[in-house]
């Protein structure tokens, strides 16, 4: 039995209602935080966007390993596409942080936080990654380098990840722990809406420019195919 | 506006921004993709045309 994939325009088409339907949970349904007031409204697209960073630096480490384990030329399109993504959703993570961090602590920034320097860290060495891939003449040499790159890579995602409960100096918040969520019912389903249309966005986004980017390689074998 | 409601406001505000200049991004994209095409379409025609004229 085949698994038909879900056309683009209604990935896109659902993935703008959950959009909606987040915004609304977030500003009418989740009560307001006791402690950080209407500021905690920022923890609703700060955290998914974070989360679907690490999920598009995961993606963009799978298809390396793909690329790696079967040689397949494609998965160095899909390593690179999702490692792009990552990399956009890890600047939107700095930002919303920063502005979060101004809010809450009166800082944009601070150097005390691990978990704050392990993602800037995270972020960084896969900003280094379009240095070296583009640094090495396209071709498999280029596909391999960058595919190991990208792997050892993703080492960093679960230190980013746990470095919040591994650190005890921190001011972060640590909002999921061993006892689950700590938030109330309604604060947890406009999370896990918000957090849902966010990674279905980054997924339209990532097959999107997957596409762009495959076409761009399609029209230049033509056009070479034609200049003959 | 108070200053928590002008944080959260900027926060969204920044990934509202985003998407669209992502989607301006890609427009501009698909129109050189379709130029482009449009461009090759033009002398895959041109060529064919000049083969048959040799034939």
């Amino acid at each position: 039995m085949s698994i038909t994939r879900p056309s683009l325009s209604a990935l896109a088409a659902f993935a703008v209602a959950l959009a909606a339907a987040s915004v609304l949970m977030t500003f009418f349904v989740a009560p307001e935080d006791a402690d950080q007031g209407l500021s905690q409204k920022i923890f609703y697209v700060h955290v998914p966007i974070a989360l679907t960073a690490y999920a598009c630096f995961g993606l963009g480490a799978w298809k390396a390993l793909r690329l790696l384990l079967t040689r397949g030329e494609r998965y160095d399109l899909e390593s690179y596409t999702g490692i792009h993504q990552g990399t956009i959703f890890g600047a939107l993570t700095l930002v919303t942080g920063s502005i979060w961090a101004k809010a809450s602590w009166g800082v944009w920034w601070t150097w005390s936080s691990n978990q704050l320097v392990l993602f800037l860290v995270l972020f960084l060495f896969y900003c280094a990654y379009f240095m070296l891939r583009f640094s090495i003449e396209p071709g498999p040499q280029r596909e391999r380098i960058s595919a190991v790159y990208a792997l050892f890579g993703v080492a960093l995602i679960p230190v980013s990840f746990f470095a919040i409960r591994l650190a005890s100096d921190f001011i972060h918040p640590t909002v999921f722990t061993r006892d689950g969520p700590q938030m109330t019912g309604s604060m947890f389903a406009a999370f896990c809406t918000s957090w849902a249309a966010i990674t279905l966005l980054a997924y339209v986004m990532y097959r999107t420019e997957l596409a762009g980017k495959r076409t761009d390689v399609n029209l230049r074998d033509l056009r070479e195919a034609l200049a003959r | 506006m108070s200053a928590g409601e002008k944080y959260v406001a900027a926060a969204y505000g920044v990934f509202l921004v985003f998407v669209l200049v992502w989607a301006a991004i890609i427009a501009t994209k698909l129109s050189r993709l379709e130029r482009e095409t449009g461009e090759l379409a033009r002398l895959a025609r041109a060529r064919t045309s000049a083969d048959q004229g040799d034939g």
